[in-house]
C-alpha cells in the first residue's frame, strides 16, 4: 500500500503503522556515541523489528551511520548481560553467579558502609568512560550517594579528552566554542541569520569517523557542498584532508608549535581583525611578543610542515569571511595540550571569528540544564570533603573547580601508594579502562585489583569486569531507558520502549543505589522523577519529561554576538565571562596561579628531539587512538557485521618504509617500546610520514576466552601497553597518548610465543 | 529509452566512504556475511604530479540490488538513499537523474 512520505514520517512522537508502533527517539547510547541522532524505532511485542533515521530530526536529517543502522544486532546480542552477577571465583576467573537486584543492593550497601567507616567516603571512586549517557548520573551517585569527592574518568591520563580544551577556554573565553555548522538552528542551513563558513580549519580530528563532542562529522560535507573550503591539520591524509586546500601534515604532538607559527604569520602580516582585538581582547601585546619566539622557519623545523604551507594556510584562514575551527581530541593528547588549545583558539579569536554566524560560536547546555560532571557537586559535599578530591593538592585549576573531576593519574597513584589516602572501592560505570581510555593498561590492571570492592556496570562482560569486579550490573541500551541530552543543543529526549531481561537504565541504577546509601539525598520514586528534578534546577526550562518526550527535540533560539548583547557575563554587562571581561589572549588567571599565561610549545616526553638516544632504538613516532567507523572505543567488537568490515586491529605505516622492511598489507607486526608491546596488522598508507606509526586502540576479542590468562586477549593488541601514565602538563591536563615512540617488526611464530595477555596476567608484565 | 526505468545517481565528489549505505542495504535485503547489495570501492590515496591527492569512494550496486522494491512500493526512499550520511545517492527515473547529472560534475548513474 502506497502512503505519502508525510504519512510515513510524521512529526508526532508515536504512531501506529499496521501492526507496528513507530516511536521517534534519539540515540544516546549505549552502545556508545557522543551524538544523539534522531531515529525511528518500529516495535512489536516488546521487540524492535526495524530502525530508520528520522528525516524530521534537524540534527541528522534522516541519515545514520553504520553503527545505528546495525543497532538491532547489538540490542539482541546473545552475550549481553541480562541480570546482576556476583563473582564466585577469584578475580580474573570469570566465574559468576546470577543474583537478584535486591541481593546486589545488599552487597553494595554492606561494602560501601564498611569502607566509609574504615577509610572514609573519599576512599570510594566513581568512574566513567565516555559515550554513554552517564555525565550526570555517576557524579550524582558519587557525591550524593557515596559521599565522596572522587568522581572522574577511569584513568584517562591528564583527563586528556575535551577537558584540556574546556578548561583553558572556560578560563580565557568564559564559554565553550564550537564550529558553526548551523546545528543550533531548527531550520539549519536555511536559517536567515546563518552563514556558511568560507574556510574551516579542521585540527586534530577526523570528524567523519569520530563524530565526537555532539558534532556530526558529515555536517562538514554539507558545508563543502555549499562552498566551504578546508585546511586540515593531521598526520594522516583523511578523506577530508584529501579534499582540502591545505593539508598540514604535522609531527604528532607539535600542535602548539604549529598554532604559534600560524599566529606569527597572522600577527606579523597584520592579517588579524584589529577592531575586534582592540575592543574585545586582553593581552594582545604580550601575545605578539610571545609569537616572536616562534618564527615560521623554526616552527617548520619543529612540526615538519614546510614553511610556505604554514604561511599560506595562515593567510588563507585569516582572510576568510568568516573562518571557523573544528578542533578535536588530538589537541588534548600531548603534555602541551592546554597551550595547544590556547594557540589554536587564539588563531580564530584574533581574526574576530568569534560568535558570529559561520565562525566559532559559544554554546552552553540546552536551557542551562546542568548535566555535566559537576552535577550535585556543591549541594552534597561539605567544603572539607570537597577539598579532599584527588589531584587538587597538586593542580590549581583543579582546586579552583575548572573541570569537576578527580585527576585520573592522581587516583592511580593513590591506588598504588595509599597516598594521600587509600582508595578501597571503584564504581566503574560504562568504562573498560584496561581495554581503552587508561594509558599503561598493564599498570592499571595491577592497580584495580588492589581494592576491597569493585562494581562494574556495563552492557557486556568486559575484560575490566573479569579482571577486577566483584559485582557486575547490566545496563539498558538506548531504547531501554528514559533520558535526555543537554549536551549543547537541541534538548532531546530518549524514550524507553522495550525492556531487556533484568537490565536497568543508568538513571534507575544510580537512583536505586543512592536510595539505599543516602535516602535523604535521593527522594525520587522513579527515573522520570529524577529527570524532572534535573529539569527543575534550570531557571529557564519550565516543562517536564513527558512534554519533552512528545516534542522529541526542543530548540531555543540561538543568539549570535552574545558578547555585544550582554548575554555571556553573569552580571549582564557586555563582554566575556572572564576576570577582565575581555577575551583573554593572556590569561590573568593562569598568571595568578603560577602558570604560563600565554601559549607555548613543549616537546613530548619521548621524541627524536627530547630523547634522541632512545629514539634510535624506537625510530617511529607512535600515535594512538585513531577512530574507526565501526567501533566506539572498545565497544561493538561483539557484532558480526562490524567485524565483517573490520575484523582485526590495524596500524598504519608508510608504504615505502613497509616495503623496505618487508612488511606487506595485512601482516601481523609487533609495535614495541620501553614500556611494552602489542600486535596489530599492517595497513600500508602511501601518504603517511615515513617516521609515523598510527595504531588503533580499544581492541579486545569477545570471541576469545574471558578468564585469565587470555582475558579476552585484552593486552594482545593494546596500544596502551606502550603509553604511560603521570606525564601531564603543568595544569594537570594533557598526556602524550598520541605522541610516544616505538619500533615495528614482523610477528613470527618464535617471537609470538608469549602473548601480552599471558605476560601481563601471569608473568608480572613486560 | 523508456521514461519509467529507475536508477540511482551517485555524487562521488562527496562520498566519504562511510559505509553506511552498505549496512543499510544489508539490513534491508537481509544479507549474510560476505554478501552485498552494493559495495563501496576505494581509489587512492594516490599522489598526483601536481602534488594534490586522488582519493575517491564509489558505491556500486550489485546484482542483488532490487532498488529497494518493497520500500519504494510503500512510498519510502531506498534505504541507501534515505541513510547516506553525505546525502549523495538519489533515486529516480533515468530521465530525471540524467537531467541532474547534466548539472553536477563528478556523478555516476546506475540503471537497473
Ligand atoms: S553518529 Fe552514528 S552511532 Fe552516533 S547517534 Fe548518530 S547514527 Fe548513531
Ligand atoms: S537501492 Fe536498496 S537494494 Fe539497491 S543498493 Fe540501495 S539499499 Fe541496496
Ligand atoms: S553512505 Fe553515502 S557517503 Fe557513505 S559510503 Fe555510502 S554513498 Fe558514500
Amino acid at each position: 500500500m502506497m502512503s505519502t512520505y508525510d504519512e510515513l514520517y510524521r512529526k508526532e512522537w508515536q504512531w501506529q503503522e499496521g501492526d507496528l508502533t513507530v516511536t521517534r527517539s534519539m540515540q544516546w547510547s549505549g552502545p556508545g556515541c557522543h551524538n544523539g541522532c534522531g531515529l525511528l524505532y518500529y516495535t512489536k511485542d516488546n521487540k524492535i523489528v526495524k530502525i530508520e533515521g528520522d528525516p524530521n530530526s534537524p540534527y541528522n536529517q534522516g541519515r545514520l551511520c553504520m553503527r545505528c543502522l546495525n543497532l538491532t544486532e547489538s540490542l539482541e546480542h546473545k552475550d549481553r548481560l541480562k541480570w546482576p552477577l556476583k563473582r564466585i571465583g577469584e578475580r580474573g576467573e570469570n566465574k559468576w553467579q546470577r543474583i537478584s537486584w535486591n541481593e546486589a543492593l545488599d552487597i553494595i550497601e554492606a561494602n560501601v558502609r564498611k569502607i566509609q567507616k574504615e577509610y572514609g567516603p573519599e576512599s570510594i571512586c566513581g568512574m566513567v568512560g565516555t559515550g554513554r549517557n552517564i555525565c550526570w548520573q555517576v557524579p550524582l551517585l558519587t557525591y550524593a550517594g557515596f559521599g565522596s569527592p572522587n568522581f572522574g574518568y577511569s584513568f584517562l591520563s591528564g583527563d586528556s579528552c575535551f577537558s584540556p580544551r574546556a578548561a583553558f577556554i572556560a578560563v580565557t573565553h568564559g564559554d565553550f566554542s564550537v564550529c558553526d555548522c548551523s546545528q543550533f538552528h531548527e531550520d539549519r542551513y536555511d536559517n536567515p541569520e546563518y552563514k556558511v563558513p568560507e574556510v574551516i580549519l579542521i585540527w586534530g580530528n577526523n570528524p567523519i569517523h569520530s563524530n565526537s563532542d555532539d558534532f556530526l562529522g558529515h555536517w562538514i560535507v554539507e558545508l563543502m557542498k555549499r562552498g566551504t573550503r578546508l585546511i586540515v591539520v593531521d598526520p594522516k591524509l583523511t578523506w577530508l584532508a584529501g579534499r582540502a586546500e591545505y593539508w598540514l601534515q604535522l609531527r604528532p604532538g607539535t600542535d602548539a608549535a604549529l598554532g604559534l607559527g600560524m599566529l606569527n604569520v597572522i600577527i606579523n602580516e597584520n592579517l588579524y581583525d584589529q577592531e575586534f582585538v582592540e575592543k574585545w581582547t586582553y593581552g594582545f601585546e604580550e601575545l605578539a611578543e610571545r609569537v616572536r619566539q616562534y618564527p615560521v622557519d623554526k616552527v617548520a623545523e619543529i612540526t615538519w610542515v614546510p614553511k610556505e604551507q604554514i604561511e599560506e594556510a595562515a593567510r588563507f584562514f585569516a582572510q576568510a569571511k568568516p573562518g571557523a575551527i573544528q578542533w578535536g581530541l588530538k589537541v588534548d593528547q600531548s603534555v602541551a595540550g592546554v597551550p595547544a588549545a590556547q594557540a589554536i583558539a587564539t588563531i580564530g579569536a584574533i581574526c574576530g571569528f568569534i560568535d558570529i554566524p559561520g565562525s566559532n560560536i559559544y554554546i552552553r547546555d540546552a536551557y542551562d540544564i546542568l548535566s555535566s560532571y559537576g552535577t550535585g557537586y556543591e549541594e552534597f559535599l561539605s567544603p572539607e570533603m570537597r577539598a579532599k578530591r584527588l589531584g587538587d593538592e597538586k593542580y590549581p585549576l583543579k582546586r579552583m573547580g575548572v573541570g569537576p573531576t578527580a585527576h585520573a593519574d592522581s587516583v592511580l597513584v593513590a591506588l598504588e601508594t595509599g597516598k594521600p589516602y587509600p582508595v578501597k572501592m571503584l564504581w566503574i560505570q560504562t568504562s573498560n579502562p584496561i581495554a581503552n581510555m587508561g594509558a599503561d593498561a598493564p599498570r592499571l590492571y595491577k592497580a584495580i585489583r588492589t581494592t576491597d570492592f569493585n562494581v562494574v556496570v556495563d552492557l557486556y562482560m568486559t575484560p575490566t569486569a573479569v579482571a577486577c569486579a566483584d559485582l557486575v550490573l547490566p545496563a539498558g541500551m538506548s531504547p531501554e531507558r528514559n533520558g535526555y541530552k543537554t549536551w549543547w543543543h537541541p534538548l532531546r529526549s530518549t524514550s524507553k520502549i522495550v525492556q531487556y531481561y533484568e537490565c536497568k537504565s543508568d538513571e534507575q541504577i544510580v537512583l536505586e543505589v543512592g536510595k539505599r546509601l543516602a535516602p535523604q539525598n535521593f527522594p525520587w520514586e522513579t527515573d522520570i522523577d529524577l529527570i524532572n528534578w534535573m529539569f527543575s534546577r534550570s531557571a529557564t526550562y519550565k516543562e517536564d519529561f513527558q512534554t519533552l518526550q512528545q516534542k522529541v527535540t526542543d530548540y531555543q533560539k540561538y543568539e549570535y554576538k552574545k558578547y555585544e548583547k550582554g548575554l555571556l557575563r553573569f552580571d549582564g554587562e557586555t563582554g566575556f565571562n572572564t576576570p577582565t571581561g575581555k577575551l583573554e589572549l593572556y590569561s590573568t588567571l593562569f598568571a595568578e596561579w603560577g602558570l604560563d599565561p600565554l601559549p607555548y610549545f613543549e616537546e613530548p616526553p619521548y621524541s627524536p628531539v627530547s630523547t634522541p638516544l632512545k629514539s634510535k632504538e624506537y625510530p617511529f613516532i607512535l600515535t594512538t587512538g585513531a577512530r574507526s567507523l565501526e567501533f566506539f572505543h572498545s565497544e561493538h567488537r561483539q557484532l558480526k557485521t562490524m567485524r565483517e568490515f573490520h575484523p582485526d586491529p590495524l596500524f598504519d605505516i608508510n608504504s615505502e618504509i613497509a616495503a623496505e622492511m618487508g612488511i606487506q598489507e595485512g601482516d601481523w607486526c609487533w609495535l614495541e617500546n620501553h614500556n611494552g608491546r602489542c600486535r596489530q596488522r599492517a595497513h600500508l598508507d602511501p601518504a603517511l610520514s615515513r617516521k609515523v606509526i598510527r595504531a588503533e586502540h580499544g581492541w579486545w576479542f569477545p570471541e576469545m576466552e574471558g578468564s585469565e590468562p587470555a582475558l579476552f586477549g585484552v593486552f594482545d593488541s593494546n596500544s596502551n601497553n606502550l603509553t604511560e601514565q603521570c606525564q601531564n602538563g603543568p595544569t594537570g591536563y594533557g598526556a602524550p597518548y598520541a605522541n610516544t615512540i616505538c619500533k615495528v617488526y614482523k610477528a613470527t611464530e618464535e617471537n609470538s610465543l608469549d602473548l601480552p595477555s599471558l605476560v601481563v596476567t601471569r608473568k608480572g608484565g613486560f | 529509452m523508456s521514461s519509467d526505468r529507475y536508477g540511482l545517481l551517485i555524487d562521488y565528489e562527496f562520498c566519504t566512504g562511510c559505509h553506511a549505505c552498505e549496512v543499510a542495504c544489508k539490513k534491508e535485503l537481509n544479507l549474510v556475511v560476505g554478501q552485498w547489495g552494493l559495495k563501496v570501492y576505494q581509489d587512492g590515496p594516490r599522489k598526483l604530479e601536481n602534488g594534490k591527492w586522488e582519493y575517491n569512494f564509489l558505491p556500486v550496486p550489485t546484482s542483488l540490488c532490487n532498488l529497494c522494491a518493497d520500500r519504494v512500493k510503500e512510498g519510502r526512499k531506498p534505504t541507501c538513499v534515505h541513510h547516506c550520511q553525505a546525502g549523495v545517492i538519489e533515486y529516480g527515473t533515468l530521465q530525471e537523474l540524467s537531467k541532474k547529472m547534466n548539472e553536477k560534475p563528478k556523478t555516476v548513474m546506475y540503471s537497473k
